[in-house]
This record gives C-alpha cells, sequence and structure tokens, in this order.
C-alpha cells in the first residue's frame, strides 16, 4: 500500500477530486494547509504597511492506495492540479504498513 | 419651517377673524348695536387669546418635531460607538484580541452613562467657570423636560442631555485603539472614568457650556467654531491617544512580528456604520430638525466622500493598489475632519476639506507613524488627531455666516464668519481652540497614566499579552470554530 500526499493550489481542489473519483479512487482526506515551496508568497498593504505572508494557503489530499492503482493516481492528480506556473504543488509518495477499518477490524487492502 | 411659519399664522387669523361673523359674537352685536364698541373690545380679546393660542400650538409642534430628529440623532450615535467602532476596532486587531478590544468600547456606553448621571454632565454643561461646569446639576438636579434657551430652546433640556451623553461615551472609545492589544481591563475603567472627568468635561464646557473660554455663541473670550466635536472629541482623543501609545510603549514584538488585522470585513462594517451614525453627530448638532440640520448632514456625507477619494488615490500611488480598508479608513478620517466645520460651511468646502484630510490622515497613518516608530496601534491619533486638528483649523478657512450667521456685531447684524468671507481672526480663533484641545489631551492624560501606572499598573504581563486580552481579561475566545462540532 502506497499512501498520496498531493500539495496543490487551493483552487484546484475541486478538479483534483473529481478527476480521482473519475478513476475510482473512493476515499481521501482533504485538509487545509499553509506553506511554501520556491513560490515565495506575496506582500499585503494595511494602512499603507507592507505585510509579507510567506506562508501560503494550500490544500493537502490524502489517500492511501494498493500499489497498483498508484500511478494512475498520481497521473490524474498531475493533469487536474497542473497550471504551469509556480506554486502548483508537490506529491510524495510513501509505503503504508497496514491499513485497519475502526468499524470491523478488518485489516490490508481491504480496508482501504 | 421659517418660511412656513407665518403662511400658517396668516390663514389661521383669516380663520379666527371670518369666525365671529356666522357665530354667537355676530348675533349680539346685531341685536344691541348700542353696545357695539365694548362688543368689538370682546372680539379683539378673543382674538387675541385664540392667537396666542395657536402660537403655543405651533410652537409644541415645532418641539415635537426637533424633539423627534434629536432622540433619533441620540440613538444614532450611540450605534457609533456600539457595534461602529466597537466592529471598526475589533477588525483591526488579532483574533485573540477582538472581544478585549470590542469591550472597551462597549463598556463606555455603560461606564460613562452612569459617570454622566451622577457628575459628568454638570461638569460639562452646568453654569460654572470658564473652563469646567458645576455642581449645580449633578445627579441630573434640574434636568427636566424644560428646555434650556442657551443650549436648545426647542427641546427638553434631558434630551440635550442624553444627546451630549453619546458624544461623552464614543470620545473616551476612541482612544483605545492607541492602546490597543496591551491594556490591563482595570487600568482602562480607571484611566477613561477618570480622563471622561478630568479631560472631557472640562474641554466639552469650554467649547459648548455656557460662558465657556472658547464658546462661539455664548461669550467665550477666544470664540472657537467647532459644531460637532472636532477639538472637543477628535483632537482630545487623537492627542491623548497618542500619548498613551508613547507612555504604554509598543505591543510586544511591534514592529518586527507582522500582525495584520484578524478581519478586514468587521473592519468595514464598523466604519459603514459609523458613516451613517455621524449623521446623527453632525446633523444632530444643529440641536434642531431645520434647514441647517440639513446642511450639516449634506457636508458631512460630501466630506466622508471626499476623503475616502483623497486616501485611496495616494494610496493607490503610492502602493500599487486601493485597499478596501483603506477606503474606509479615509472615510472616516474625512468624517472626523468635517465634524467641526459641518454647520458652517458648504457642500464644496466640504469635498475640499474631506479631500485634504484623506490624504493627509493617510501620510500620518503610513509614513509618520513608521518614521516615528510609534505603536498608536488602531491609528486613533492618525485620524482623530490628525484628522480633528485639519478639521478645526479649516473650518476657520472655509465657514461662511450664510449657513450659519453664528457672529454677530453689537446691533446685531450678522458679520463675516471665517477667512474666505475675509475674518482672518477666525484662524486665529481655531488655533487656540486646537492649542488648548492638544494642550488639555497632553497634560491631563500624562497625569491620568502616570497616576493609574503607579497604582494599578497600565500593562498586562507580558504572559498575558502573548495569550491575548480575550483570554488573559476576559476569560472568552472569540471564535470558537473548532472547538464545537
Amino acid at each position: 500500500m502506497t499512501k498520496v500526499e498531493a500539495i496543490i493550489q487551493t483552487s484546484k481542489l475541486d478538479a483534483v477530486k473529481d478527476a480521482l473519483t473519475e478513476i475510482g479512487v473512493e476515499g481521501m482526506t482533504v485538509l487545509e494547509v499553509r506553506g511554501h515551496g520556491r513560490q515565495k508568497g506575496h506582500t499585503e498593504f494595511y494602512r499603507g504597511r507592507e505585510y509579507t505572508v510567506d506562508l501560503i494557503p494550500k490544500i493537502k489530499i490524502e489517500i492511501v492506495l494498493a500499489d497498483e492503482r498508484v500511478e494512475k493516481s498520481v497521473q490524474a492528480i498531475l493533469t487536474a492540479a497542473r497550471t504551469g506556473k509556480i506554486g502548483d504543488g508537490k506529491i510524495f509518495l510513501t509505503k503504508v504498513d497496514e491499513a485497519i477499518r475502526i468499524r470491523n477490524d478488518e485489516r490490508g487492502e481491504g480496508a482501504l | 419651517m421659517k418660511r412656513a411659519l407665518p403662511r400658517i399664522a396668516a390663514a389661521l387669523l383669516f380663520c379666527i377673524i371670518c369666525i365671529p361673523h356666522g357665530g354667537p359674537g355676530a348675533q349680539s352685536s346685531g341685536a344691541r348695536p348700542q353696545d357695539s364698541s365694548a362688543g368689538e373690545k370682546s372680539i379683539e380679546r378673543q382674538q387675541g387669546a385664540a392667537i396666542a393660542g395657536l402660537q403655543l400650538q405651533a410652537a409644541d409642534a415645532k418641539s415635537s418635531a426637533d424633539n423627534a430628529w434629536m432622540l433619533v440623532c441620540s440613538a444614532l450615535v450611540l450605534m457609533m460607538t456600539g457595534p461602529g467602532l466597537a466592529l471598526f476596532y475589533g477588525g483591526l486587531v488579532r483574533k485573540k484580541n477582538v472581544l478585549g478590544t470590542m469591550m472597551q468600547s462597549f463598556i463606555m456606553m455603560a461606564l460613562i452613562s452612569v459617570l454622566w448621571a451622577l457628575l459628568g454632565f454638570s461638569l460639562a454643561f452646568g453654569s460654572g467657570n470658564p473652563f469646567v461646569g458645576g455642581i449645580h446639576n449633578i445627579f441630573l438636579r434640574g434636568v427636566g423636560l424644560q428646555a434650556d434657551v442657551d443650549y436648545a430652546a426647542t427641546i427638553p433640556l434631558e434630551t440635550f442631555m442624553i444627546y451630549q451623553l453619546m458624544f461623552a461615551i464614543i470620545t473616551p472609545a476612541l482612544i483605545t485603539g492607541a492602546f490597543a492589544e496591551r491594556m490591563k481591563f482595570s487600568a482602562m475603567l480607571l484611566f477613561l472614568t477618570l480622563w471622561s472627568l478630568m479631560v472631557y468635561d472640562p474641554m466639552a464646557h469650554m467649547v459648548w457650556g455656557k460662558g465657556g473660554f472658547l464658546n462661539a455663541s455664548l461669550g467665550g473670550r477666544f470664540p472657537t467654531l467647532d459644531f460637532a466635536g472636532g477639538t472637543v472629541v477628535h483632537v482630545t482623543s487623537g492627542v491623548s491617544a497618542l500619548v498613551c501609545a508613547l507612555y504604554l510603549g509598543r505591543r510586544l514584538g511591534y514592529p518586527k512580528e507582522q500582525m495584520p488585522p484578524h478581519s478586514v470585513v468587521l473592519s468595514f462594517v464598523g466604519a459603514c456604520l459609523l458613516w451613517v451614525g455621524w449623521f446623527g453627530f453632525n446633523a444632530g448638532s444643529a440641536l434642531s430638525a431645520g434647514g441647517l440640520a440639513t446642511s450639516a448632514f449634506v457636508a458631512t456625507h460630501f466630506g466622508a466622500a471626499a476623503a475616502a477619494i483623497g486616501w485611496s488615490i495616494t494610496e493607490w500611488l503610492r502602493n500599487g493598489k486601493a485597499s478596501v480598508l483603506g477606503a474606509v479608513s479615509g472615510a472616516v478620517a474625512g468624517l472626523v475632519a468635517i465634524t467641526p466645520a459641518a454647520g458652517f460651511v458648504g457642500p464644496m468646502s466640504a469635498l475640499a476639506i474631506g479631500f485634504v484630510a484623506g490624504v493627509v490622515c493617510f501620510l500620518m497613518v503610513a509614513r509618520v507613524k513608521a518614521r516615528f516608530g510609534y505603536d498608536d496601534s488602531l491609528d486613533a491619533f492618525g485620524v482623530h488627531g490628525a484628522g480633528g486638528t485639519i478639521g478645526a483649523l479649516l473650518t476657520g478657512v472655509f465657514a461662511v455666516s450664510t449657513i450659519n450667521p453664528i457672529f454677530k456685531d453689537a446691533g446685531g447684524n450678522v458679520i463675516a464668519s471665517g477667512l474666505i468671507e475675509g475674518n482672518a481672526h477666525q484662524l486665529l480663533n481655531q488655533f487656540v481652540g486646537v492649542a488648548i484641545a492638544w494642550a488639555l489631551g497632553i497634560v491631563g492624560t500624562l497625569i491620568i497614566l502616570f497616576v493609574v501606572d503607579k497604582t494599578i499598573g497600565l500593562r498586562v504581563s507580558a504572559e498575558q499579552e502573548m495569550q491575548g486580552l480575550d483570554l488573559s481579561q476576559h476569560g472568552e475566545e472569540g471564535y470558537n470554530w473548532e472547538s464545537s462540532a
């Protein structure tokens, strides 16, 4: 099993969600997060004073998948989330040891 | 109203003269012609009594109209403090201080009201010396439904009292913007109680009270034109705010740490409520519902509009964008500046005063504050001190007797008001009024701050400041979104 963590532009959440649903991904966890990579943030002015906002609001989507479905899902996210501009985000993949369904103790890929 | 009254009187007089011909009077004079002279006298008497009765009714009607307007205005001015100013200031602070900041405005609505009933009204408007009122009206003694002709001839003194109270409430509330996010609640209560009694009440007496040193219509030594409180409300509060910011010092982390407003939305709503409430503040200061109220209403509106434009243009040119907070702050600056002038100037002058205030107040908060490094957190000085001073001085320039014939010579003839009518001397009077407001604000505030500091202490502890006023002073949080399911 693999956990796919995709950090994307907030405006791309719906597009990514739809793309994943289309290829049959059934569950996901969505977090509102703040951060930055190479994109350096922006400036705001309040009463003439400049404020630098370097931690920018982003969306993080977490999904855990059977290994054979990972590549297709990654492709779906890439296609849906890309604008081509700096700040589009990143995808991280990590191995997952176990998955357990709380309702009935089911384990492994069946619990996904 | 003035033009309508003679017409109504003439019409009524016509009716009175007609009635006796068809009435019992006509029969009696016809039946006994020998008593004609006695009959005429009796008719005259009846007519006189009827006219007197009608005059009383007309005065009653005018009084009711004026009173209705002034009660509405009183409510409008209260709305400026809560929720107007509470929202305006509440949005500008960080999330952890939103309730503490709103409370500082709200509690003035309670605290100053009680003070006003016990003592404040008497100190401000009771007869006294040129600098402060006496104690004849403490506990509101002698304040009833009778009008006081010196202050407002057509409304109960009690209406005048409650209207003036709303000004006494918002003035100390304005100062809270300077020491936002760092003053103890207890210290704030004590400081503003003393400030209201020792700075506001004397200043109000000098400008508006009977025999006040600066009173323009009741025999002041330096007749200062201040229609609705440019000096009394805005200069005193703004200057006192600067003293507070300097005395208390900066917030922890200022200016290195960023402290952007937590909700420009709240500030926006607050500023719009202030704009509406300001009609009560300025147009209500006519103390009647006639043409002068209209004139002040119009000047107020145009002053606010021009200042919003002035601030926005300056900000746009300097920062590349016209911000929402900038536009609404500009409107407030314009409302401040037009306050002393509202009942003395025409619409074109109001546009000029507002525009100047919008530009200057932007430069005050964006440039001057950064240059000197004081932490006037919510710009109480930059907007109210600067805007009030500009407005009070420009009133001496733009006041015209055609709007408000306030100055009369010994023969009762109307004479020039401001500089544009040729009365250059009025600028000096305005300057004296502003200088006294500055001096009283600085000295009075310094003394009171020193006393409060040495007795109960002014600032919250560093730990409490980091925690925020909401939790440390009131045991509450403004936003519990995350903890509730």
